[in-house]
């Protein structure tokens, strides 16, 4: 393998990021042996997959002006500039997405090309390229690449026929195929299969580093990585938060190392108003859920399902009570958007909505928005606002559409809109919420992020509405706006009583705006919290962990 | 079971279609087994290297090319040229695909460079740059040939001096690859008739007891043909053609793979380029007369008409669906306007009917593509949420 036999197969030396002046990585070093296993954790925004672009040589890297520090593969410093030099280097990467072939069978896609040929004279006169396949060499690599992985799948069977586990083998064993793999990254092998499924792969996982592969496992379930790993790596912000052996580590301390924001917490206790019990003590679960029964809930979301891509609800039940902040937090891609975006109807969903005890018709954004619902999309250019015209066009439009105002005229027949109504009405929210504009003339597409965000706000409280969904509210703004943009949200919700959901990347956010937080993991429900449960606990619902006293308060 | 036979018949509504009018349409138009045998081996030959042009962008995912009416032109240009030369025959033939091939490759790296700044539009984007280069061909051959091509046949030329005359005569190539190899297919008894009269000359003659009357079968245009066929079979087995299979289901997935995605597209449409060229000559060779401002645009339309009733799809088209559309097809222009005059009195109706139909069964294919597409775009997206929840 290596003339030098000391240097470790790779090490990172003060590896470092920064995207045009935004500091994403710093100051990693480790190093990894031949047929180690590390598990590397850490949130969204972690530094996770930048650290990944770094090692596989993405051309993101290079474009943005490369990275920090060294890197050794055995021994000797190398900088990728391709992927194709970090596959040549023998590091192979097995993606979240599948990167399969759906026509293609097993043995096709195992050696997606790098095809067996037979030689041909043709092959002399053109290129490698006209060469016929040898099907038969092909089927019998395929077949060895599977069985190393200690799983039984048929190489004839086409990808689209297989079950969703079959696949990751599959990923796995085109990585394996290449002789020259040394170094395995696996980006959540797991989050699509089942636990049987999981099961299995570990095992060939660890069959795989017993043969001399060194592999880097990335998952969010800690027990997964707890029990495969050898060492395991937190990175938190951007940094190395901790390099150590697994025996030493429980998932609890993994949890809270990775969120780790305890000096953040708020300081004043919340108050939720409508149960104050549940705060006080957690195990009085319930007595609260007979309190619970009581009140009809604002919103109640049963078995909901939604189909937005990359952002899947496989099944979700919640209540919200009248005049509650109510907050969904999770990691990005487990479908926390998905569930405001499928309420208001904007992608297929399924399930049961109930408002104030009423049906809800799903799929139709008219229906939502007639029942008095507004909504403020976390796509603020393409959903949120018109950019190209004006800002009294775009805070009014919503509410001339649903509700008839800022018209004059006779309904149905010949209307016009009110343009001195119009610009009244956000005269007064260019005021109230301090947006910078020249006026209500100026296009929204010229404003800041911040201020387009405000407008966003302004278009959902015209509406006067009963319930507001409010997806990541503060993202791509700075941090002044951020704060004006939550105390606004506080305060609306207890001068008018209005319920607000708010979905957002950022924990510390929802807890510090929040009365209580869901944790949305794998496209379910992983528990309810009250906002000031301390932040590991929410970690480890993140993780896919189980709380029982989170699990009191889904009931 | 029942949604299998309903698949079964779903994806073969188009070609069933067909053969149900023309059960109607063979009898009424009255004409006798032969003289449709006759022209329908005529068109075959005529046609089907044209429509096989087709298969290998739809193959690299690039949907119907409708730039092969580019390769067309580049194969007018050269026929163009040995009319003016006066090379005949087989000659001339191979001197005009000699001549046309060069152009054709060219205007398909052009086109390919193109439909790769497209992606996912190729159709449109084609069917377009067919139009752009349709111009560039008329300002060379109505103002730059006699001008600054040197044309010097008169007949070729328009009275003013420059430019080529609409209807070109072909008659120095006209049908020499169709009678390469003589041959006529009889009944016995029509043989010993057709060798009292020619003598026994240079024909192939082959005997079937029960056939009525006697046909010509272009045996070396069907020969070439063959071969075509035979190149597109080993084709697919290559690794060229394995690298265009996997980007025609996954361009993101045969370039995370580092298969040369861009690359591997234009020579695709090179390919077909390059033999829609060719198709072209062995077409226009059977015509005996180039229509030289139009003969091209038709080309294209009636090649992926003839490909679509033959079952073939926007993603997916065989060999099987060449001969069975170019069949089809041809069988309705041949039956049509005689059995539209027969049932009316009018033989416009079968013309209407006919262009109609071709247009049509077009329009059919791109919507039920795209209806396709979006289909299994949501069984995607509901994979992913695993067996939880119904149907949207």
């Amino acid at each position: 393998m290596s003339d030098n036999n000391n240097a470790p197969l790779l090490q990172l030396d003060h590896i470092g990021k920064e995207y045009y002046g935004n500091r994403v990585l710093s100051d990693i070093s480790f190093s990894i042996e031949a047929g180690e296993i590390l598990g590397l954790v850490g949130e969204n925004g972690a530094g996770k997959s930048t650290l990944l672009n770094i090692l596989f040589g993405m051309p993101v890297i290079s474009s943005t002006g490369g990275y920090e520090g060294s890197l050794y593969l055995d021994g000797k410093q190398v900088n990728f500039t391709s992927p194709t030099q970090a596959l040549a280097a023998g590091i192979g990467m097995v993606h979240q997405e599948f990167s399969l072939i759906p026509g293609f069978t097993a043995t096709e896609n195992i050696l997606l090309n790098r095809e067996v040929l037979n030689g041909s004279l043709m092959s002399y006169v053109f290129s490698e390229r006209v060469s016929t396949l040898d099907r038969d060499a092909m089927k019998a690599r395929a077949s060895e690449a599977i069985k190393t992985l200690g799983v039984h799948i048929s190489p004839d069977m086409t990808v689209n026929e297989m079950p969703v586990g079959y696949k990751q083998f599959i990923e796995i064993a085109r990585e394996i195929d290449r002789k020259n793999t040394r170094l395995l990254f696996l980006d959540e092998p797991t989050a699509v299969l089942t636990e049987q499924e999981a099961d299995i792969l570990l095992i060939a996982l660890g069959k795989l580093a017993k043969s001399g592969i060194a592999i880097v496992f990335i998952s969010h379930r800690l027990n997964e990585v707890k029990t495969l790993c050898d060492r395991i790596l937190v990175l938190r912000d951007g940094k190395l938060i901790t390099d150590q052996k697994a025996s030493g580590l429980t998932t609890r301390q993994i949890a809270s190392l990775m969120v780790g924001r305890e000096s953040l917490r708020k300081e004043e206790p919340v108050e939720i108003p409508d149960e104050p019990v549940e705060e006080a003590n957690v195990n009085d679960a319930l007595t609260t859920t007979v309190k619970k029964k009581k009140k009809k809930p604002a919103l109640k979301v049963e078995h909901l399902w939604v189909d937005m891509p990359g952002e899947t609800v496989r099944d979700v039940s919640f209540e919200v009570q009248k005049g509650e902040i109510f907050g969904i937090g999770g990691l990005a891609g487990h479908g926390k958007l998905g569930i405001p975006n499928g309420i208001m109807g904007l992608y297929p969903a399924g399930g049961k909505v109930r408002l104030f005890g009423k049906k809800l018709t799903l799929n139709r954004p008219r229906a939502a928005l007639g029942r008095k619902m507004a909504f403020v999309s976390e796509d603020r250019r393409g959903v949120g606002l018109l950019l190209d015209e004006p800002l009294d066009w775009n805070i009014t439009f919503t509410a001339m559409q649903m509700q008839g105002r800022f018209l004059i005229g006779i309904p149905h027949i010949f209307q016009l809109r009110n343009e001195l109504a119009m610009a009244k009405e956000t005269r007064k929210f260019i005021e109230s919420l301090s947006i910078k504009c020249t006026g209500p003339n100026q296009k929204a597409g010229e404003l800041s992020g911040g201020n387009q965000q405000k407008v966003c706000l302004a278009k959902a409280f015209v509406l006067r509405p009963d319930i507001l969904l409010i997806c990541e509210p503060t993202r791509g703004i700075d941090i002044g706006a951020k704060t004006l943009v939550l105390d606004t949200l506080k305060e609306y919700n207890k001068e008018h009583g209005t319920t607000i959901i708010i979905t957002s990347s950022e924990l510390e956010e929802l807890r510090s705006v929040c009365d209580r937080v869901a944790i949305v993991d794998e496209g379910k429900i992983a528990g309810v919290l009250p906002a000031s449960s301390p932040a590991e606990e929410f970690g480890m619902l993140m993780m896919g962990e189980k709380l029982r006293s989170a699990l009191a308060y889904t009931e | 079971m029942i949604r299998k036979l309903f698949d079964i018949i779903a994806n073969n509504a188009v070609p069933a279609v067909f053969i149900i009018i023309s059960a109607f349409a063979i009898p009424l138009s009255g004409f006798s087994a032969s003289y449709l045998v006759q022209e329908l081996l005529t068109r075959i030959g005529r046609n089907s290297f044209l429509i096989l042009s087709l298969l290998i962008p739809i193959m690299a995912g690039m949907g119907l090319n409708f730039g092969m009416v580019l390769g067309a032109m580049a194969g007018q240009i050269g026929l163009l040229l040995i009319c003016d030369w006066g090379i005949v025959g087989i000659p001339g033939m191979v001197l005009a695909c000699l001549i046309g091939t060069p152009i054709a490759i060219v205007l398909g790296i052009f086109c390919g460079h193109i439909l790769n700044r497209a992606k996912g539009r190729e159709m449109v984007t084609s069917y377009i740059l067919g139009f752009f280069i349709n111009g560039v061909y008329q300002m060379v051959v109505l103002y730059l040939m006699g001008w600054i091509i040197p044309i010097t046949n008169p007949n070729l030329l328009l009275s003013r001096g420059y430019g080529v005359r609409n209807a070109v005569s072909l008659s120095g190539i006209r049908a020499v690859l169709d009678n390469l190899i003589p041959t006529i297919i009889t009944n016995p008894e029509g043989a010993k008739q057709f060798l009292n009269i020619n003598g026994s000359g240079s024909f192939l003659l082959l005997q079937l007891p029960f056939f009525d009357g006697a046909i010509r079968l272009p045996l070396a245009t069907f020969i070439i043909i063959a071969l075509f066929c035979v190149f597109i079979i080993w084709f697919r087995k290559t690794k060229l053609g394995q690298d265009m299979r996997a980007i025609g289901q996954s361009q993101s997935v045969a370039d995370s793979a580092g298969i040369p995605v861009n690359r591997t597209r234009i020579i695709a449409i090179v390919i077909s380029t390059v033999l829609a060229c060719y198709g072209q000559i062995i077409y226009l060779q059977n015509m005996g007369t180039l229509n030289t401002y139009n003969s091209h645009d038709q080309a294209g339309m009636f090649s992926i008409a003839a490909l679509l009733i033959g079952g073939a799809s926007v993603s997916k088209a065989t060999i099987t669906n060449v001969f069975v559309g170019v069949v089809l097809f041809h069988l309705m222009f041949i039956v049509a306007p005689m059995a539209g005059k027969n049932l009316i009195g009018e033989a416009q109706i079968g013309e209407y009917f006919r262009v109609f139909v071709s247009y049509g069964i077009i329009a059919i294919a791109l919507v039920l593509h795209a209806w396709k597409r979006n289909r299994e775009r949501e069984a995607a997206r509901r994979s992913l949420r695993g067996n939880k929840g119904g149907n949207a």
